[in-house]
């Protein structure tokens, strides 16, 4: 029973690789600056599942932390970069 | 290594290749769509129905583990679901005025 979800851990982390490299050309071709976003915030979550599928094959709960600390750099980083394409300014005065 | 009982190895791996086939459709429709206003769309399914089957998985691993709560990856899901309908929004809302400002 260990071989199915080692295989299926393997499977997993060849599809956010790919997904990861989609997001990665989204980024590098974008024809607005708002693409080139949407593209790194896409990229954020998916290294997110990828650390969060390797502490499952690993058997390890130190990954957890990591995965949980880009989810919350990534939304930081979306929401300041959106901001500063909305107004001009991040924080305001 | 323990060995995992069937009842927990075989949903969690179908919830992994699940999780991971929705979130390359999704990041294989950000890049093949035409227009901005449609390829927000695509990375959404990523970010809630295959990030909710990844983290059922390791709720399930973890769970036979028992190193710690199952709490956390609720945490994550709930986190998640919070916040990218914000960072869509904002990003709509300024490709909305990108199109104002070009003139549209």
């Amino acid at each position: 029973m260990n071989l199915i979800l080692t295989w299926a851990c393997y499977f997993a982390i060849c599809c956010f690789s790919l997904a990861t490299f989609c997001a990665f050309i989204r980024l590098v071709k974008g024809s607005t600056p708002q693409d080139r976003v949407l593209g790194l915030d896409t990229m954020y979550i998916n290294c997110m599942l990828l650390i969060i599928v390797l502490g499952m094959l690993y058997r390890t709960s130190w990954y957890f932390d990591i995965a949980l600390l880009i989810s919350l750099l990534g939304f930081v980083s979306s929401s300041a970069l959106s901001k500063f394409l909305l107004r001009g300014e991040v924080i305001e005065p | 290594m323990s060995d995992i009982p069937a009842w927990i190895a075989i949903p969690a791996s179908i919830f992994l290749v699940a999780g991971g086939l929705i979130t390359l459709i999704g990041s294989i429709g950000l890049l093949r769509f035409e227009d901005f206003k449609s390829r927000i769309h695509a990375p959404t399914l990523g970010n809630t129905f295959g990030a909710m089957f990844t983290l059922l998985a390791s709720i399930l691993v973890s769970f036979h583990l028992a190193d710690r709560v199952f709490f956390h990856e609720i945490l994550i899901v709930v986190f998640l679901f919070l916040t990218s309908p914000v960072t869509a929004m904002l990003l709509m809302r300024s490709y909305i005025l990108r199109l104002e400002r070009i003139g549209k």
